[in-house]
């Protein structure tokens, strides 16, 4: 008889050197931001910090303004998420279950917008943005990015898996259309929520180009902005803090990962599969 | 999209109207300019050579994951999948420490065993090839979560059927398992093709696009024009990389329609 799985050691041993081979930059990222400069570059090199420090932490935030830039990427995500989910489940609801003149032609929109690659809005959104006065500004971080063609697909998918039985029977019962959506449609998307609450804070977190773009000066950048500019400015040859400055990026990352990892894996593995 | 038609540049901001039509200038400038042609050809060996490898590795992982082993496989999955999560800005500055040609840990382990390690990131025949690297190690796990949520789904009678018909273990996973992969296969073929044909982060952070050019994206090259100012320009190149980008999806939308 055919068995379902055989175990084969010497697959883990193979999956486990593979593993340690991935994680092996994180833990060097981890150890090498508490060594001096001076230990990084020895050779050979030691695994441990033999004096372990936070200067590199302290020049961080005291020096190249990490603080502000941390700050700064966590307003930008809340908002970012917080938009998303509200705006993606109205428009997402409306798509699935409702009916309106020129909805075809909606849902036609917001699937071109989704192939829309980044690289090629850039520039006329930059253009707009320089008009509304709001470079320099996080707001202009945030608005372009509050609503995406990603979520409002989302969203209609998981509605469209909800039966309109319940909208009939709330309306039966004399509901209006708002508590219809608020009352009986949205607690039942929390599984939904979380999958695109987790992507799209990633998305955020991590975006690049555009607050790369739309950032002037050191008051509205974002994390991996500054890293950037730090690396690439006068700090290029200080591993240490270029190593403490990733740290700082990459772990609330890491830490929302480890703790809603059942949504993480769950939502990407159902967007692939359509 | 009419901006590309145009000689419009920073200036131009507050009247973005009231620019010249320059016709198809900036398309043509742009196949003629030698610069975007090297970061065009970079881009698409970046996209030949690392879209396969990694998806033949997330091809791998997932399988192992699915039928080599019963203990751990939350372990694994979330451990192949943490690179995926993180900000490649801050990863590629963690490998280019780990690159460093005389210190970086990477060369120190290879001349332990004897190895003289290259100058990474910074010879030109190896940079490029050093971003795919760390490419394939950043996203395989994406492209490994999701076919393993399709290995799981194929129906074990089949696999059955097919070991009495006497199917090896290989004749089965090319019979069985691959046709049944092809939804989830599809998926990740355009969602890392698009991803890798816009490359942009890797080399402003690891490379700078050096040296002399080698790792210089599509992305990068556009991102440096809108830098200088010439936006029409940018925006032209932009275009074509859309273009690019629209033509292989449809391509690959085909080729994988037609074994049906």
């Amino acid at each position: 008889m055919l068995t379902k799985t055989k175990t084969r050691w010497w697959l883990y041993v193979l999956l486990s050197v593979l593993l340690l081979f991935v994680m092996l930059p994180f833990f060097w990222m981890v150890l090498g931001s508490f060594k001096p400069n001076s230990e990084l570059i020895a050779s050979p090199p030691s695994w441990l910090p033999q004096n372990p420090s936070l200067d590199n932490f302290v020049l961080l935030f005291e020096k190249a303004a990490f603080g502000r830039y941390f700050f700064n990427s966590v307003v930008v995500s809340a908002a970012v998420v917080g938009g998303n989910l509200m705006f993606s489940a109205m428009l997402g609801y409306a798509l699935a279950h409702l009916r309106f003149p020129g909805k075809r032609i909606i849902f036609g929109a917001v699937l071109g917008c989704l192939m829309i690659p980044g690289l090629v809005l850039f520039i006329p959104q930059f253009i707009l943005t320089a008009n509304l006065k709001l470079i320099g500004n996080l707001s202009a971080l945030i608005l372009p990015f509050l609503v995406q063609p990603f979520g409002v697909f989302l969203m209609r998918q998981f509605f469209l898996g909800l039966p309109k039985e319940l909208a009939e029977a709330a309306r039966i019962d004399g509901a209006g259309e708002l508590a219809i959506f608020f009352r009986v449609y949205l607690p039942l998307a929390v599984p939904a929520f979380a999958t695109l609450g987790i992507l799209t804070f990633l998305g955020s977190w991590n975006n690049f180009l555009w607050p790369l773009v739309v950032s002037v000066n050191e008051s509205t950048y974002t994390l991996p902005v500054g890293l950037a500019l730090i690396a690439n400015g006068e700090y290029s040859r200080d591993y240490g803090l270029l190593l403490a400055g990733a740290t700082v990026v990459v772990a609330p990352v890491i830490a929302v990962f480890l703790l809603l990892q059942r949504y993480f894996i769950e939502g990407i593995a159902t967007t692939g599969i359509k | 999209m009419y901006m590309s038609f145009t000689d419009m540049s920073r200036k131009d901001v507050q009247s973005p109207f009231a620019v010249n039509f320059i016709g198809f200038d900036n398309y043509a400038r742009a196949l003629g300019d030698p610069t975007f042609r090297k970061a065009a050809l970079n881009t698409a060996i970046f996209v030949v050579v690392g879209v396969p490898l990694t998806i033949l590795a997330g091809l791998a992982a997932a399988v192992a994951l699915d039928k080599g082993i019963t203990k751990a496989r939350g372990f694994f999955r979330l451990g192949f999948y943490t690179p995926v999560i993180t900000s490649i800005v801050a990863v590629a500055e963690v490998w280019r420490v780990l690159l460093q040609p005389d210190f970086g840990i990477i060369n120190q382990m290879l001349g332990a065993v004897g190895i003289q390690g290259p100058n990474c990131v910074g010879d030109e025949n190896t940079a490029l090839l050093s971003l795919i690297i760390m490419s394939i190690w950043r996203n395989f796990g994406n492209a490994m979560i999701i076919l393993l949520a399709g290995v799981q789904g194929v129906s074990w009678e089949l696999h059955e059927a097919a070991a009495l018909d006497g199917a090896g273990t290989w004749q089965r996973f090319l019979n069985v398992t691959l046709p049944a992969l092809r939804p989830p296969l599809l998926f990740v073929l355009v969602t890392t093709s698009i991803g890798y044909l816009q490359f942009f982060e890797e080399p402003f952070v690891m490379t700078q696009g050096g040296p002399l050019n080698s790792t210089l994206s599509a992305s990068m090259y556009t991102y440096q024009q809108f830098g200088f100012g010439k936006w029409g320009y940018a925006g032209a190149m932009a275009y074509l990389t859309f273009l690019v980008i629209l033509i292989v999806t449809v391509i690959q939308f085909r080729v994988t329609r037609e074994k049906d």
